[in-house]
């Protein structure tokens, strides 16, 4: 795979590292440390997973190269990339 | 069914194999069954052959997206074991070698498995202690196990490079009944003899959707229509979050490609199965003579039966390392599977919260040796509505309670799986 | 010596260069240009090989990469190689070739006996016998991979070299024939970086085995030219004897250039093969096609071949195969090939052709006077390992499905067949293009396009070489303006012939006559004839892919570039299913073998990975330290001194520390530099207890998790100043912690205004450590370390030893101790001034092994406590956990099963009779003699002898340890026959309080 990191530009696959599905958003800390509890919200953060067939918004670490994390729109059975984009923009194309 | 053997076979040749009769039947699918199996690889094959010979369950259907044993059965490295560190695998593993001894007489069909040995190499002495504290785990849980000093695993592998390499070998954990199978011939094999038993095997039937009413599923749509069933089982590793998806379910996993391949084969060279993390490389000799080999996982999701170029790079240069003389050896053939990646890297057969639908998925890379002991608990589990002792550790909610089995400890970050 | 095969003349052979080689010891001579089979064929060598399952005797049947059977073992000794295709050696002088798969000749093969019992081995009889007795099946195997197999790896490590080559270009081309010369030129005028790649040692693909004309000249001249032309462009690479191995996503193939392989042996700096890493804008593939056998009776027999190979070892290496020829066809393309072999003094005894119109190919041939059987088949060779002695033909009857009449014998010495073409589509397909079968024609052919490339020529069943040049000229320049060339043209191709192959009438098996058991091989290597794919049919193997994984079909080293589509096909009519109904098994990189160490390139032997050295190394290596890695890091692992024994040296080293002072090197510890006005917040987020008010000059330690709860990494962190920290972390997890934290600091919290930097490399650590440790230190720095200036777990910038840097007043070894940080140039430095001013206090070097013992009796974790499913409580931290704020990972430890009382927990451990060690790796158990499945409550994650506390210690994980100190259990080591009763205790066995270390 050749990956666009948005900083570095076109990059062999080796240099990325693969970071999950960009989806997945943390849950806000509650307010009082103390409601800091194992619930059915974080079990889903951390365990549960869309894992779709086809395309997936996901985050990837450039670790050989500029080292910044950005999010691409990938196609999970023709690994095609529609787009890549840093972590605060939105992603375009495929068919999402 | 017509009993193989040689002298079948010999009675046959004088036909010129003209009166062999098919190995398993292609009929059209019933309106309703007992059980459907979703997924016709070695598992969902072996489940539906377990029900039938265990708990005498026969109007089962198994049905397959594509061709029977398509999946990771026709994919992997077809290396069998049960030098697990964790009791909750320990026991399920074990159950599965018992079952793999007298698999081919079983089931009337030569699945070659080859007691030939699988070590694993240390190459530093935190792993000496690591491997050292596996095999007393297995030894106290009555699986066999003895560490070899690397003399002993140069005897039983010569042409290992133990030395002069970046990584020494300091000694191997070996079990000595782990060993190989015929990975196709176990996904025939337990075809066959679940046809025998009155097992339908539906072949290039998708399944596009499941009919749940109240909490109950009451069976499954397909491309050959509707199918009826008081229990469905699902065994589609590879798939599995694309098929609960259609029950409404999210699972604790993510699908990644894994990539295997083979050498052109050679007269024999390797008669054992030699497995190294530190150089994540696990190679073996087919009987054919290739040599079998993989790696890590392409570290991307993908349901896609191939992957890409870097691990490739990485597995063949680990397989060198391990085996310098190998390098002149030709790569041959290389493919890819899906893999469930689950979030602690051990598999599930479970209930799930929908009534008379029950789950086998999540084996990451080690489902071709658990094949009969996943057929074998997931028949029980479906037929008795409760998991059996050996897969009571497999439950889907033990992600919930935090009762996860994380043999290797990497944890549910999927970039560490 | 065997009568020469070789033409008076002709052939792209240099004569004037004889080359001697040698086949199963006899001595040959070859010419300059040959292949090892072109010159086996020379000198009348037939009979190459044995064939994989039944050892039938087996010859040449191609002159290219589709090769079956004519497979050799190459070269001797640690360069021998296996399943060599001779008809890609190219012949160099010395060359040493044997036969394989056979025992104890070639000619006399014990093995050969299956072939009388062929009968009982049809396809997949294994999977219905050797089932008895149970026990037997090793034995079983053990005879059967003997006989398997096909060559013999090499026993020795590979010694030649082998590297790796990374390209970009705007337009690869694959295939350097007719139609990928002119998609070269046309992309490369109009400016675009071509890669135009070729696997034969000259370009010109199919051209080279041909007698064609390109306008007016010899097609091989006009290659020459254009070849001249290329190779003076700049923007034009040329890669010969190279072959496009595999085609990955995002248009990223994979090249194996044999740089060495002609050659007795590479010679200077030029590695044996390079392997090329290209991504490229755009591809053509022109990668041409290969003649189909047919499937007829005895159609393996040494002489059997395909006629355009007949066709190009007379044309391109002066060669002939046999001097009797009968030719076998279903198409016109051999007719050209018949002309060509009787231009070469070959003798045509007929040509036979199934189909029952007379088309204009005939003609010249008829007018030679050779006679052509129309609406006849070859259904049966005579013969045996001496090669064909004749062929049986027969006439179809109307229907064409059987065969009908008297047998014509006719004798001959070799047999050419051609059953058409198949496009060769693996790049294609590899590339995830789609294939569509043409019936006309019989073949797969690209349809649909996935990656950015075109294919043209006849990869694409472009047969007429004046089709080949124009599309080929097209399809370059269509790459070159996609690539972002706006005026790339097609260059224009001079006029030629365009003869194509005519009617093509498919026979997928050549019908015998009735009763008769004839053995029509389909896969020529493994053995795999017609009736075995009859079989898998008739057992229910009705898939493509069971019908290849039961017969073997396509899965020999040429992974059935012969054989597939008549495999497929035969399954069609089996099945009466239309052939796109039953598909084809799935192109799999790579296209033809690629030798495992030219993937490897120069990561080998001890560049495996690279090797991590501190900046004091050479001072370890000077002082005799064994060394002994630790992740990629080499560390000291003790210091020996004469007369000393391993644990000798270690044990002095911790009783040094523990009464003098000691060095250690913890430069491969992990160092982060974090700065940013977030810093404190941050780390207030990462850790599970409080950084944010860590006051500036002080050191903590700290436990991250991970967000499941479980314990990721510990280290000590210091705050510099107001906005500046430094983290350490284990030598394991350095870059995994860094990775996460920038991963918080991108993803998670993208609003803190923080950077983080791994600064391992630029600091030389170094522990300095025991009672004479500040002493030492005040000798070498104006900074004020007393106990006051420097109090426990302060940091301090200071220089020392006259440079700059830091001392941390932290320890590890539980002693007074302080770490000084100094950069890395002046580690050395440092490090022996140290050394020298100490020498009255006692100092001395320790390594990893004394290291490791003080962890123990301190009880501090490392990596096999930090096993991934220990959480913090489990290892002693729950009171260090904050409830205060939240951090990474806090939601997930009030988890059910993180609560249980039972849970496995730190414990420290002691021998109870003070004799016997703690075995390693054992597991702790209740009664060693209790019954097997036992019980185990936990296991020993260290062991040692403490010098200092003079007994066997211990640090285990143990079910609910914490409330049953003094509990004597044992520590059992079944593998290494060991056991030992323990007692559990406090994992803090060296002076609990700390006194030591706060003195």
């Amino acid at each position: 795979m050749l990956i666009k990191c948005p900083w570095c530009g076109d990059r062999a696959l080796q240099e990325f590292s693969y970071q999950g599905d960009a989806t997945v958003a943390r849950p806000p800390e509650p307010a009082d440390p103390a409601d800091a509890n194992w619930d059915d919200e974080w079990y889903q953060f951390v365990y549960l997973r869309d894992d779709p067939k086809g395309w997936h918004d996901e985050v990837w670490h450039h670790i050989q190269g500029c080292r910044k994390h950005f999010k691409a729109r990938r196609h999970t059975v023709t690994h095609v990339i529609a787009d890549t984009a840093p972590m605060s923009e939105e992603l375009k194309g495929g068919d999402k | 069914m017509k009993k193989y053997s040689v002298f079948s076979l010999a009675r046959n040749a004088l036909d010129y194999h003209e009166n062999w009769t098919e190995a398993w039947r292609s009929p059209e699918p019933k309106p309703e069954y007992d059980v459907i199996i979703v997924g016709g690889g070695g598992h969902g094959l072996a489940t539906a052959y377990y029900l039938a010979k265990e708990h005498g369950i026969t109007n089962v259907a198994v049905i397959e997206k594509g061709w029977l044993g398509g999946g990771n059965v026709a994919r992997n490295t077809t290396i069998v074991r049960s030098n697990y560190q964790l009791e909750g695998n320990a026991f399920f593993y074990e159950k599965g070698m018992d079952l793999w001894r007298s698999m081919s007489q079983d089931l009337n069909y030569n699945v070659m498995f080859s007691s030939r040995g699988v070590i694993n190499l240390a190459h530093n002495d935190a792993q000496v202690d690591a491997f050292q504290r596996r095999g007393n785990t297995m030894r106290l849980n009555g699986i066999d196990a003895e560490w070899l000093t690397v003399a002993e695993i140069k005897k039983r592998a010569p042409l290992l490079n133990t030395e002069n390499m970046r990584y020494p070998v300091y000694g191997g954990l070996c079990q000595p009944k782990g060993g190989t199978a015929r990975h196709d011939a176990v996904a025939w094999g337990y075809a066959r003899a679940a046809d025998d038993r009155g097992v339908d095997m539906i072949q290039n039937c998708e399944v596009t959707g499941m009919r749940i009413e109240n909490g109950k599923i009451l069976g499954v749509e397909t491309t050959k229509g509707f199918i009826g069933a008081k229990k469905v089982g699902v065994a589609v590793a590879g798939h599995s979050s694309q098929v609960f998806q259609m029950a409404g379910m999210r699972l604790p996993m993510e699908t990644h490609v894994l990539q295997a391949m083979v050498s052109e084969p050679i007269k024999p060279a390797l008669d054992t199965v030699i497995t190294s993390g530190a150089a994540h490389c696990y190679i073996s000799q087919s009987d054919k003579g290739e040599m079998v080999f993989g790696g890590d996982i392409d570290f991307y999701n993908s349901y896609a039966q191939r992957g890409n170029y870097p691990i490739i790079e990485h597995v063949v240069t680990a397989m060198c390392e391990l085996f310098p003389a190998f390098s002149r050896l030709r790569l041959m053939r290389t493919w890819g599977g899906v893999m469930d990646m689950s979030m602690d890297g051990t598999p599930i057969i479970d209930k799930t919260p929908i009534d008379s639908l029950y789950i086998n998925a999540g084996w990451c890379y080690g489902g071709f040796k658990a094949t009969p002991a996943s057929g074998w608990c997931f028949a029980h589990t479906i037929a008795q509505d409760q998991p059996h002792d050996l897969n009571s550790a497999f439950r889907l909610n033990r992600f919930e309670t935090g009762h996860t089995l994380d043999e290797k400890g990497v944890g549910s970050t999927p970039n560490m799986h | 010596m065997s009568r020469s095969y070789r033409t008076a003349e002709g052939g792209r052979i240099d004569r004037s260069k004889p080359l001697s080689f040698t086949f199963d010891d006899v001595r040959y001579t070859g010419f300059q240009g040959d292949t090892l089979a072109s010159a086996l064929l020379a000198n009348g060598v037939k009979l190459i090989a044995r064939s994989f399952k039944y050892h039938r005797p087996r010859g040449i049947m191609s002159a290219g990469p589709e090769e079956p059977c004519g497979m050799v073992q190459l070269r001797e000794g640690a360069r021998t190689e296996p399943n060599i295709r001779a008809t890609q050696v190219e012949l160099f002088d010395g060359l040493v070739a044997s036969s394989q798969n056979r025992w104890p000749s070639v000619k006399w093969d014990v093995n050969s006996i299956n072939n009388l019992f062929n009968r009982m081995l049809p396809a997949g009889f294994y999977y219905k016998t050797f089932m008895w007795p149970k026990a037997m099946w090793m034995t079983y195997e053990e005879v059967i991979r003997h006989a398997a197999g096909m060559g013999r790896s090499a026993d020795q490590p590979d010694p030649d070299r082998y590297e790796h080559m990374h390209a970009y270009c705007d337009v690869l081309v694959a295939g350097g024939g007719p139609a990928g010369l002119m998609a070269a030129k046309s992309a490369a005028d109009s400016g675009a970086r071509v890669i135009l790649v070729d696997e034969n040692p000259e370009l010109g693909g199919y051209l080279r085995g041909r007698n064609q004309k390109v306008g007016a000249k010899s097609a091989m001249d006009w290659v020459a030219s254009v070849h001249v032309e290329l190779e003076a462009m700049e923007n034009v690479t040329i890669l010969s004897r190279t072959t496009v191995a595999s085609y990955y996503d995002h248009n990223m193939l994979v090249l194996n250039e044999h740089t060495g392989d002609h050659l007795p042996t590479a010679d200077g700096w030029t590695p044996r093969q390079r392997n090329w890493k290209v991504w490229a804008k755009q591809v053509v593939l022109a990668t041409g096609s290969i003649e189909r056998p047919l499937v007829f009776g005895n159609n393996d027999v040494p002489g059997v071949m395909l006629t355009n190979a007949i066709q190009a070892y007379a044309n391109q290496y002066g060669v002939t195969p046999g001097r009797n020829a009968v030719v076998f066809t279903n198409n016109d393309s051999a007719y050209e090939a018949v002309l060509d072999m009787h231009d070469a003094g070959m003798r045509i005894a007929a040509v036979v052709d199934n189909r029952t119109i007379e088309t204009a190919a005939t003609k010249p041939v008829r007018e030679r006077g050779i006679p052509v059987f129309h609406n006849h088949v070859v259904f049966n060779v005579r013969g045996n390992k001496h090669g064909v002695k004749g062929v049986e033909i027969m006439a179809l009857n109307e229907a064409g499905d059987h065969v009908a009449g008297s047998i014509i014998k006719m004798d001959c010495d070799v047999v050419g067949m051609s059953g058409g073409w198949t496009p060769t589509v693996h790049l294609f397909s590899q590339s995830r293009g789609k294939l569509r079968w043409m019936e006309d024609i019989t073949t797969f052919v690209p349809d649909v396009s996935f990656q950015q490339e075109r294919s043209a020529g006849a990869c694409k069943a472009t047969w007429g070489l004046n089709s080949c040049l124009k599309e080929g000229a097209k399809a370059g320049a269509e790459a070159a303006k996609a690539a972002g060339f706006d005026t790339a043209k097609p260059v224009s191709s001079p006029k030629s012939s365009d003869d194509g192959m005519g009617e093509i009438r498919a026979m997928w098996r050549v019908p015998q006559p009735p009763h008769s058991h004839l053995k029509r091989f389909v896969d020529f290597q493994d053995d795999v004839a017609a009736s075995d794919v009859e079989l898998a049919i008739r057992e229910g193997y009705t898939s493509i892919e069971h019908t290849k994984r039961y017969t073997t079909l396509g899965m020999g080293t040429d992974q059935g570039k012969t054989s597939n589509v008549n495999g497929l096909a035969i399954v069609s009519e089996e099945l009466d299913k239309p052939i796109p109904e039953v598909g084809h098994t799935t192109f799999r990189p790579p296209y033809t073998a690629v030798t495992m160490g030219a993937i490897t390139g120069t990561e080998r032997g001890h560049h495996f990975s690279p090797t991590r050295r501190s900046a004091l190394h050479e001072w370890h290596k000077q002082a005799g330290a064994t060394f002994v890695p630790a992740g990629m890091w080499m560390r000291p692992q003790y210091y020996q001194q004469p007369g000393e024994s391993m644990w000798d040296a270690i044990y002095r080293e911790t009783l040094n520390v523990r009464t003098k002072v000691g060095m250690f090197d913890v430069s491969p510890l992990g160092k982060i530099d974090i700065q940013g006005p977030d810093s404190a917040e941050f780390l207030n987020r990462c850790y599970i207890n409080g950084f944010g008010k860590l006051p500036v000059g002080k050191c903590r330690y700290g436990v991250m998790l991970r967000e499941d709860g479980m314990v990721f990494d510990d280290g000590t962190t210091s705050r510099l100043s107001e906005n500046h920290f430094m983290m350490t972390t284990t030598t394991a997890k350095a870059g995994p912690v860094l990775q996460h934290l920038e991963y918080l600091l991108d993803v998670i919290w993208p609003e803190l205004n923080v950077h983080v930097v791994s600064v391992t490399e630029e600091w030389c650590g170094m522990a300095v450590a025991g009672p004479n440790s500040r002493e030492l230190l005040a000798r070498c720095t104006d900074a004020d370390i007393s106990n006051e200036g420097l109090p426990f777990m302060g940091v301090a910038e200071v220089d020392i030893c006259g440079v700059p840097g830091r001392i941390y007043r932290i320890s590890f070894s539980g002693e007074l101790a302080y770490e000084v940080g100094v950069s890395s140039d002046w580690g050395p430095h440092v490090w022996s001034t140290l050394m020298e001013k100490g020498q009255d206090l006692g100092v001395a070097p320790y390594g990893t092994e004394a290291m490791s013992i003080m962890r123990i009796e301190k009880g501090h974790v490392v990596g096999a406590e930090l096993n991934g499913r220990t959480t913090a409580d489990d290892l002693g931290f729950g009171g260090m956990t904050s409830t205060k704020k939240a951090f990474i990972g806090q939601r997930s430890i009030t988890k059910p099963a993180f609560l249980e009382t039972d849970r496995k927990q730190l414990t420290g451990l002691k021998s109870v009779d003070g004799k016997t060690k703690i075995p390693r790796g054992a597991q702790i158990v209740a009664d060693p003699k209790g019954r097997i499945p036992m019980e185990q409550l936990g296991e020993v994650t260290a062991n040692c002898y403490s010098p200092n506390l003079k007994e066997f210690i211990g640090l285990a994980i143990v079910k609910g340890a914490r409330d049953r100190k003094g509990d004597r259990l044992w520590a059992f080591s079944p593998l290494t026959k060991e056991c030992c009763e323990v007692e559990l205790c406090s994992p803090h066995m060296y002076d609990p309080e700390g006194e030591r270390l706060r003195g």
